[in-house]
């Protein structure tokens, strides 16, 4: 993991815009038959459409601009040798689920069984935006943090100290410039390793836990569990059950996800295009 | 599960909601804490700082804005018409032309080339030439707005205004895209995330004077009023006229939207916060390239859909004869009444139901019927072949020859801004609500509103002369 962001610490030749970047092939849209699905997460105006367009070739629209992305868009690129289907998922501040950008990217992560979730974060805005990646990692340890827009927070006199980011939180922290293409090679095989497993990811688990919630929790986890044997995360759902969460009471009580049977890719809910 | 989720949570306690969050927000204070230093002391001048003081200023956002927004339209309208002249000369005169000389050649019988070339084909090659040029104008300065970051700067300043009317404050937004097209306003709602407040968005979203109405104002202002005034203050009376039309018909939208939010959309207004995103260069290719694909090509191949069987039908109701009289003759005297009860006429009604694909094949099915209906020789291309005349006196001629006063002028001015919308942004509300009733609504609310104001400004009217 560490030698992970050393490597993306390293400026020169390695980040220079006009080099290719080796072993990556943008796929465009031709995703079919991926190894590995990559769900792509952030906050609006951090930069999440440039970064998924710099990697698949797409030319999803890059709007600053809250709802821009109300359905998902999928891409696809090849990096060393393995195909990656990527999913641009909408930008929310939170996956709380209170509107329907936050249902589609909670229910992808969650039901969609990324082997990766890549956070998207503006570095200008890092108390703010790392709300969303504990969240995210709530749901998958099996993260990648992107902190994007290093140039602002170079302008804006900031500097990010991305190794201790990265020891803290337990996953890779890869600093980007997606708008001037630098630091995408280091995200590329940080994505990578994460995918197939080399990179060590942590579990967390929230800091100041009330007096018996643990008990709750696993008592609870253990019963969705034996319901639903499918289920990747049986602990979240657990904690949003105690926190009474009613698109989540909802699913259980319906088992509208389908997570109970063989429905193998629940994938995301219809959008009115 | 359940239940005895909800025995433990009970047992957990009630403020667990608020631990959790609180937990996640010091949990990311204490890492961002941890990572970010200050080396470098803050620059000097902060631009977006200086830029949002201005533009989102009491005293000079609203000016700035309307400013601005006058230059998009000057910009669209201006410079659409050297592409609109090409295309309609390429289209209309050239490739109508030649369609006709073959299938003379060909030997097609005289009602299917009829039907064919100066119904479907005429009306699908008019409304291409007239629409797309604004919209590969308008569309993507709007996008380079946006992505300038400026259109949060709009929504935050009318947030105010809109939440008065009980909408959202987002709707300013999607009604600044819909005096480019409704049917992209419509989609633009998206950005709405309450139901409620995205449908008062939706069905209010007409009121927007769109792009392809900009034109019918444009002549029959200069047409009717303009030349009341003398001629040195002509123009200015008719461009005056027509801003006049466009802001009635953004208080008409605050007033829907009230009425709305006050009867069959009732409910709270949902609070949201809005980011002002930092100012960001747009990427000016891209843009060009997504706004096109994305809004000008999606809008454009919805109103060729429409466009096509409705020129078979106009085509249709020109040509067909029953006892000595065409069809379109005979609909346009029993809407005569009405028509003269709201001070226009039963063409202008049969021109706005049989032209509904789109707003802007309206003058010329209504120049068409006239011609047609008051028997005019001489004039026009024959039955159901819609055409427009170069110079506007003959224009004049021609619709003073079917009756028109100034007041026909006036309240089809109003009834151009009041009416159901097109067919593409009625099918495109339908689809984003998914559902035939609020695409009713949508249809019926302005129509409702425009009968009545027509209706009193004729009453009115006449009683005054």
């Amino acid at each position: 993991m560490s030698a992970r962001s050393s490597e993306a610490a390293s400026a020169g030749c390695a980040d220079c815009p006009a080099r290719p970047i080796a072993q990556l092939e943008r796929l465009g849209i031709h995703v079919e038959d991926g190894d590995y699905v990559v769900a792509l997460a952030g906050n609006p105006n951090t930069g999440k459409s440039t970064v998924f367009n710099a990697l698949t070739g797409l030319r999803q629209h890059t709007g600053n601009w809250p709802g821009k992305t109300v359905t998902r868009a999928e891409g696809g690129f090849q990096y060393a040798g393995k195909r990656f289907k990527l999913v641009d998922l909408p930008g929310t501040y939170s996956l709380l689920a209170t509107s329907p950008d936050e249902e589609v990217a909670r229910d992808f992560l969650l039901f969609g069984q990324p082997d990766v979730a890549v956070v998207v974060l503006d570095a200008t805005r890092l108390e703010r935006n790392l709300n969303l990646a504990l969240q995210v990692m709530e749901i998958t340890p099996r993260a990648v943090v992107c902190l994007n827009l290093m140039d602002e927070a170079r302008r804006h006199g900031l500097a990010i100290d991305d190794r201790r980011l990265a020891r803290d939180l337990g996953v890779p922290v890869v600093p980007t410039e997606a708008r001037a293409r630098r630091g995408l090679e280091a995200l590329l095989s940080a994505i990578h390793d994460v995918a197939a497993g080399r990179a060590a990811c942590r579990e967390r688990r929230l800091p100041s836990e009330p007096p018996g919630f643990k008990e709750a929790v696993d008592h609870l986890a253990g019963l969705v569990q034996r319901a639903y044997p499918r289920l990747p995360n049986a602990r979240w759902v657990a904690v949003r059950l105690l926190d009474g969460d009613e698109r989540i009471i909802q699913a259980v009580r319906t088992g509208e996800w389908g997570f109970s049977d063989a429905a193998a890719s629940p994938g995301l809910p219809p959008l009115a295009t | 599960m359940l239940a005895s989720a909800q025995r433990l949570r009970w047992r957990i306690g009630r403020d667990f909601h608020d631990r959790l969050v609180e937990a996640v927000y010091s949990e990311s204070a204490r890492l961002a804490d941890r990572a970010v230093a200050w080396p470098g002391r803050k620059p000097r001048f902060d631009w977006d700082r200086a830029v949002d003081r201005i533009v989102t200023s009491r005293r000079w956002g609203f000016p700035l804005m309307v400013l601005l927004f006058a230059v998009v339209f000057w910009i669209t309208i201006s410079g659409a018409n050297v592409p609109s002249g090409w295309l309609s000369w390429l289209l209309v005169d050239q490739g109508a032309g030649w369609l006709r000389s073959v299938a003379v050649e060909w030997g097609v019988p005289g009602w299917i080339r009829g039907l064919t070339v100066d119904g479907v084909y005429l009306a699908t090659a008019w409304v291409v030439s007239v629409m797309l040029p604004p919209m590969a104008i308008f569309f993507p300065m709007f996008t380079l707005l946006e992505d300038f970051g400026y259109l949060p700067r709009v929504a935050f300043n009318l947030d105010g205004l809109f939440r008065r009317a009980g909408a959202h404050g987002k709707q300013s937004l999607s009604m600044m895209m819909g005096f480019g097209c409704n049917a992209a306003g419509v989609v633009a709602t998206r950005i709405i995330d309450s139901p409620r407040e995205r449908l008062i968005a939706m069905l209010t979203n007409n009121f927007a004077l769109c792009n392809g109405r900009w034109p019918t104002q444009i002549l029959v202002a200069s047409l009717f009023l303009g030349t009341q005034a003398p001629a040195w203050l002509a123009g200015t009376v008719s461009s005056m006229a027509v801003v006049g039309v466009v802001l009635l018909g953004v208080a008409l939208s605050l007033v829907a939207s009230w009425l709305l939010s006050r009867t069959v959309l009732e409910g709270q207004v949902s609070t949201f916060s809005l980011e002002l995103p930092p100012y960001r260069p747009p990427r000016l290719w891209q843009t060009l390239y997504t706004s096109f694909v994305d809004r000008t090509v999606y809008v454009l191949w919805r109103a060729v859909v429409f466009a096509a069987p409705a020129g078979a039908v106009i085509w249709l109701v020109a040509n067909v004869e029953a006892g000595g009289q065409s069809v379109a003759a005979w609909i346009a005297g029993a809407l005569d009444p009405i028509g003269h009860l709201i001070g226009l006429n039963g063409v202008i009604l049969l021109a706005y139901i049989i032209a509904i694909p789109a707003n802007e094949i309206v003058i010329p099915t209504v120049l068409m019927l006239t011609v047609l209906t008051s028997g005019l020789t001489g004039v026009g291309a024959g039955a159901g072949v819609m055409f427009e005349l170069e110079s506007p006196a003959n224009t004049l001629a021609v619709l003073e020859a079917g009756g028109w006063t100034v007041l026909t002028g006036v309240n089809l001015m109003l009834f151009s801004l009041l009416h159901n919308p097109c067919s593409t942004t009625l099918y495109t509300i339908y689809k984003e609500s998914g559902s035939w009733r609020w695409a009713a609504l949508a249809a019926l609310l302005p129509l409702g509103m425009g009968f009545l104001a027509t209706l009193l400004v004729a009453q009115i009217w006449r009683l005054a002369s």
